[in-house]
């Protein structure tokens, strides 16, 4: 178990030197500059500029500056917000993004693995074609349309939250973490509903059904944990994918988050700011992949036998 | 009263081809403490008629006649009332022991919860109880191989551990699905040598499946043959040994390799295939792999007498031989 875990943890090494080159070379490949804007600065001022942010050196210095900057965990200066460091632009972003985002996590798995059971437990029925359409039209529809459907329903017309903004409020919260989890929660009721069914149908369900336990304790005891593995291995990409989603969902609610910073960055040229979120993103998913990963194995008892030896 | 008797057991699955026939019109009976062999090639309906009984036939699948348990039909029971014969009073082992046991929960776990829910003992007592028992079916070092999960059994342990599991609350039926195909000769041995102990300590009826009629001489009383979904043939061992009368019996004990012949003898597997269960022929079902068909077979054949207690389902009399 502990081998798994470091060997894995040596692996995403290569992976996450990768997503910086990446990222750090399309930016700079990007049309425009952090100080092009309408009203043309002087070219002393420009060049001042360039000097102190380093954008005078060649790329590969530029590179392996950052390189050594991000070893020491320290993303540098923004360009836009003259007096903020990327770290303290994460430090403030973050938290708000993680709440959203946990928030919404917690529901889509909860909720979706509630209809998933549900679902597969009353296979071809009413109740089974009526969730697997809904969860079919919530795979389907994307973010950027439900989120102002919702608004217009929710906070327009009904008036019963805010149709944005951010207080930290629970009302402020409803509908940006709702839109963010619907696509989740219903691609989770739709692999735990087809990964209930396969186990419920498998030789070991029909043997803990001939020792007449309660129809309840075969599924809690039997079917349960080899029906979830599946969605535990989908936290991994799940959470990537409610990254992405939440640049949008931040945009549209207008909330203070990494998201909103990363897209103010990308239309800013805000080289260091674009470059910070995505490397921290980046580490959190890879971090999040990881500690998946071991719980996948720990629940596996083959996998952790195979460890033992 | 018998034990379990079968009247008019019909089990039938719905397919997008259309119905499968896997069983028509089972009937039979046994008595506590009684062994039973079905015999019958793969695909005859041995299986599916066990699982009807036990209430586990697949979700397409739907069974008409009655199981009468004791008495009572099993087939109308609610699932409260079939769970408290499930497991204690009737245990069923399965063919398949590399997928019939949980792989996420250790061998342990999985005996105990048997004893537990039925017998109400303690965890420690449930523990107890299921070392013993794998030390009957000779798991070797049974106080550490409990706390192990199934794929760190081979193959005949996992069927040891199924017979244990089965055996814990000593059933007084126990429906044993091939339960010695998967093993090699002497354990195949061992295991008889256990049901038949279990038999004359705890008076266990047994079913024993089988398409291996050479298992069953030691350890039955009578045989049953099926076909198609249909008894066949069926009387005691040593008549339907010694005096079998319908004619796919007769080819079943000729594909039996016998040590009495040379090694090289040249195995009698019956040619052709059994029919198509979607689509089945009228008349004798046998009808296109039987040496001795006629015209005749074309109407249900009628079950004649063989002697007491043997009948066969076939137009030929005795002394047509
Ligand atoms: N769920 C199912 N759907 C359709 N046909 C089935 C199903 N289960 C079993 N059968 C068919 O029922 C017939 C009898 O099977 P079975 O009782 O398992 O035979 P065996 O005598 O070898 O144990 C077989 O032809 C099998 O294909
Ligand atoms: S009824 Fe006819 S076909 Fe069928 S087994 Fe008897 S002889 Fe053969
Ligand atoms: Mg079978």
């Amino acid at each position: 178990m502990l081998r798994h875990a470091l060997g894995r943890l040596l692996g995403v090494l290569p992976t996450l030197l990768m997503l910086i080159t990446v990222a750090f070379f399309l930016m700079r490949v990007a049309p425009g500059g952090p100080f092009d804007s309408e009203k043309a600065l002087p070219p002393e001022i420009e060049a001042n500029l360039n000097a102190k942010y380093h954008l005078d050196e060649s790329l590969a210095q530029q590179y392996f500056r950052y390189l050594g900057q991000i070893a020491v965990l320290d993303f540098g200066p923004s360009f836009q917000y003259k007096d903020w460091t990327v770290n303290e632009l994460i430090a403030q972003g973050f938290p708000v993004s993680l709440t959203v985002g946990l928030l919404a996590m917690t529901l889509a798995f909860g909720v979706g693995t509630l209809l998933g059971i549900t679902a597969a437990l009353r296979q071809n029925t009413g109740v089974d074609y009526s969730l697997m359409g809904l969860a079919m039209l919530g795979i389907s529809i994307p973010n950027f349309v439900i989120a102002p459907l919702l608004i217009l329903l929710l906070a327009v017309y009904a008036g019963w939250l805010p149709a944005g903004g951010w207080d930290g409020g629970f009302a402020s919260m409803v509908l940006p973490v709702v839109t963010l989890s619907l696509p989740v929660t219903a691609y989770v009721a739709r692999l735990t509903r087809g990964s209930m069914i396969e186990v419920l149908n498998s030789n070991f369900i029909r043997t803990a059904r001939a020792k007449g336990l309660p129809e309840i304790v075969v599924i809690r005891r039997h079917a349960l944990k080899p029906a979830l593995l599946p969605v535990i291995s989908f936290m991994g990409p799940a959470t990537a994918g409610m990254i992405s989603g939440s640049v949008v969902i931040e945009r549209i609610f207008s909330i203070p988050g990494l998201g909103s910073y990363f897209v103010q960055g990308a239309l800013n040229r805000d080289y260091t700011l674009v470059m910070g979120v995505v490397v921290f993103y980046g580490v959190l998913i890879i971090i999040l992949n990881f500690i998946v990963d071991l719980i996948y194995a720990w629940l596996n008892p083959k996998i952790r036998y195979d460890e033992k030896r | 009263m018998p034990l379990l008797e079968l009247v008019n057991l019909d089990v039938g699955f719905d397919t997008p081809e259309g119905e499968v026939h896997a069983v028509n019109e089972l009937n039979f009976s046994i008595e506590a403490g009684e062994a039973l062999a079905i015999v019958g090639e793969s695909g005859a309906g041995k299986t599916q008629s066990m699982m009807a009984v036990m209430g586990l036939l697949a979700d397409n699948g739907h069974v008409s006649g009655q199981a009468l348990f004791n008495g009572n039909d099993l087939l109308s029971m609610g699932a409260g009332e079939l769970n408290q014969h499930r497991g204690s009073q009737i245990a069923m082992i399965f063919q398949d022991p590399m997928t019939s046991l949980n792989p996420y929960l250790s061998i342990e776990k999985q005996m105990i919860e048997v004893v537990m829910h039925h017998q109400g003992l303690d965890r420690a007592e449930a523990h107890a109880k299921a070392v013993e028992m794998l030390r009957a079916v000779r798991i070797p070092d049974p106080e550490r191989r409990i706390g192990q999960y199934p794929h760190e059994f081979s193959g005949g342990m996992r069927q040891r551990a199924m017979v244990a599991m089965g055996l814990l609350c000593e059933p007084d039926l126990l429906i044993a699905d091939e339960p010695t195909t998967a093993l090699d000769v002497t354990v195949q041995a061992q295991i008889g040598h256990l049901m038949s102990e279990l038999r004359q300590t705890s008076n266990t009826a047994i079913i024993l499946i089988t398409h291996d009629l050479g298992v069953v001489a030691g350890l039955c009383d009578r045989v049953l043959v099926m076909y198609a979904g249909e008894v066949v043939e069926w009387g005691s061992v040593e008549q339907i040994y010694y005096q079998p009368l319908h004619p796919y019996t007769r080819g079943l004990l000729e594909s039996v390799p016998r040590l009495d012949q040379p090694d090289d003898a040249v195995l009698h597997a019956i040619p052709g295939n059994p029919p198509n269960l979607l689509a089945l022929p009228d008349g004798c079902k046998f009808r296109d792999r039987c040496p001795k068909a006629h015209d005749a077979c074309r109407e249900e054949p009628p079950i004649r007498q063989g002697g007491e207690g043997h009948s066969y389902r076939c137009f030929l009399e005795r002394t047509d031989e």
